[in-house]
């Protein structure tokens, strides 16, 4: 895992090598976030991200934040000899572990279906890869069923999240983060939209770790899981030769 | 209100609704001489653990339970190691045959169906069986007549070759029954975790022909070893072993296993083992009705890997 520090100043350096490139794309718009590293301890409840800057002249601002991406299998159970068991499945090997949008106005009206797939905005325009062979139909059932999951579990909005703009050039957006927060490696991609297309873009990373003994565990129980199996049967044996040193003599 | 967080299970929990959990089960286990994993896999199911966590963790759990059993039948010379060892040769193979197949259910979604059903057939049956001894034993002490029973029957399974002497069972009879016995014994732990007592002990004295002072101990022995591989495996293979949940679920466990047996040695059996039948009957009832109610929702994401 990559120490907090440093990745604060790589972002850092990434901002300065924009500012150096591109002076006139950085003017206009500047963003930043409330937070460049999430800690999930055991008592993580979830958590609010905020989007913030400020833009130079007109247009609309999207917001998006994307978790790693991973593959996911969609099940569908069907009734078989009276029994509901997973029947039908639908792999999609791209899908952001968390994905949330703000916007000032609704994706649709800033920018046409083809640009709005190109950045992802909005879930209907998530690329979510799924498996080559599987008809339309079946495509788009799991997909919407994947993506009710997920707006289930807080991890896909229900609905873009609202930009607030102040004075015409500040702004900031509020993106909710459920407990259930996968780790890994997160991008805020911030778009000043003009006429249906991104005329400024600042992507911000976002780290967000497990932190404590349940962290330790995770780790330890899938990085070297043979020393981790002989901890838990030592452990056990241990539990099992105290109870009976305890109390086996009495009988 | 005291919530604890499950590593590997990946939820928050109540900590003394785990302890309670452990505790009761414990009870009864100290109460009637059960290893209790049977009970105990399908309550971590319904307070939401996914079921092979569950399972990977109650295998665990049930190393602890049987190490001190195995110790106390050990202390009054009560186990046939030679039979134990060949049991436990099966069991081996049957656990790391159970883990692979684990793996490879879960791999293509049917892990989950596989555990409820094996859970709803193997509750039935011996739920069923359990009430139906104790109501005979009920009926036959009204009756006032004494129970018999032949106490070695000649079948079809000594008739099989590779025969070994069991000194401490004096038995002469084929090692591929015991085997295959301790296979089985093997599986269910890798697949259903429990130790497989009850299903152990009655085929050894039944099949096997074993008698009855030194089975239980020579069960324990073997269940210690086999539940051990089984986890080790588990945690190689499928990382379902939650250590934080086994130990909870222990610590309750020896406290309520010593309530049990000093209440257990006070109290006439038959009752409360017919009474102890209808809850497994009412555990096997729930898992088969989560089994064809209809579920809230058709649609399960499950992470298959990386992008």
């Amino acid at each position: 895992m990559a120490r907090p520090g440093a990745r604060q100043a790589l972002a850092a350096l990434a901002m300065l090598a924009m500012l150096a490139v591109r002076p006139a794309a950085a003017q206009e718009l500047i963003a930043d976030l409330s937070h460049h590293v999430i800690e999930i301890a055991s008592d993580f409840t979830g958590t609010e991200l905020l989007v913030f800057g400020a833009m130079e002249g007109e247009g609309d601002i999207v917001a998006v934040v994307r978790g790693p991406r991973e593959a996911v299998t969609v099940r569908k159970k069907a009734r078989i000899f009276g029994i509901w068991m997973n029947a039908r499945a639908a792999r999609f090997s791209s899908v952001p572990g968390f994905y949330g949008i703000a916007a000032t106005r609704a994706p649709e009206e800033i920018a046409a279906l083809e640009t709005r797939r190109l950045l992802e905005m909005g879930t209907d325009s998530l690329r979510l890869d799924p498996e080559a062979g599987l008809d339309a139909a079946t495509v788009a059932e799991f997909r919407a069923a994947l993506v009710a999951a997920r707006q289930a579990e807080g991890l896909f909005p229900v609905r873009p999240g609202r930009v607030d703009t102040a004075a015409g050039r500040l702004f900031r957006a509020r993106i909710p983060f459920p407990a259930a927060l996968p780790t890994g490696r997160y991008v805020a991609d911030v778009y000043l939209m003009r006429d249906g297309q991104a005329v400024a873009a600042q992507s911000l990373p976002l780290s967000v770790a497990k932190a404590g003994l349940g962290a330790a565990i995770y780790d330890f129980a899938h990085r070297q899981g043979p020393l981790y199996g002989l901890l838990a049967v030592a452990a056990a044996a241990v539990a099992g030769f105290a109870a009976s040193a305890l109390f086996g003599r009495r009988r | 209100m005291f919530q604890i967080y499950l590593p590997i299970a990946e939820m928050s929990v109540d900590i003394f609704l785990l302890l309670g959990m452990g505790g009761v089960v414990g009870f009864l286990s100290g109460l009637f001489g059960v290893g209790g994993g049977f009970l105990m896999t399908p309550l971590l199911i319904f307070i939401g653990v996914p079921p092979p966590v569950a399972v990977g963790s109650e295998v665990n759990q049930v190393v602890a339970a049987s190490v001190s059993g195995f110790l106390a039948h050990w202390r009054r010379r009560q186990v046939d190691f030679k039979m134990g060892a060949v049991l436990l040769a099966g069991g081996m193979a049957g656990s790391a045959f159970g883990v692979w197949l684990f793996g490879i259910l879960r791999q293509i979604g049917q892990i989950d169906l596989v555990i409820s059903i094996s859970y709803v057939v193997m509750l039935g049956a011996i739920g069923a069986l359990m009430l139906a001894e104790a109501a005979r034993t009920i009926l036959r002490r009204h009756a006032g007549q004494g129970a018999r029973r032949k106490a070695h029957v000649h079948h079809w399974g000594h008739g099989l070759p590779f025969k070994m002497r069991f000194r401490t069972s004096r038995l002469y009879i084929s090692a591929l029954l015991p085997v295959a016995l301790g296979f089985l014994g093997g599986l269910l732990a890798a697949i259903m975790g429990v130790g497989g007592g009850f299903m152990m002990v009655p085929a050894m004295i039944y099949l096997l022909g074993m008698p009855v002072g030194v089975v239980i101990g020579t069960s324990l022995f073997q269940i210690t070893f086999v539940t051990a591989a089984a986890t080790f495996l588990h945690a190689i293979n499928t990382q379902t072993v939650d250590v934080l949940l086994a130990g909870l679920l222990t610590l309750g466990a020896v406290i309520g296993a010593q309530l049990g047996t000093r209440v257990g040695a006070e109290l006439r059996g038959e009752e409360l083992r017919g009474l102890l039948a209808l809850v497994v009957l009412g555990v096997a009832a729930t898992l088969l009705w989560r089994l064809v109610a209809q579920p809230a929702s058709l649609f399960t994401l499950a992470v298959t890997g990386a992008p």
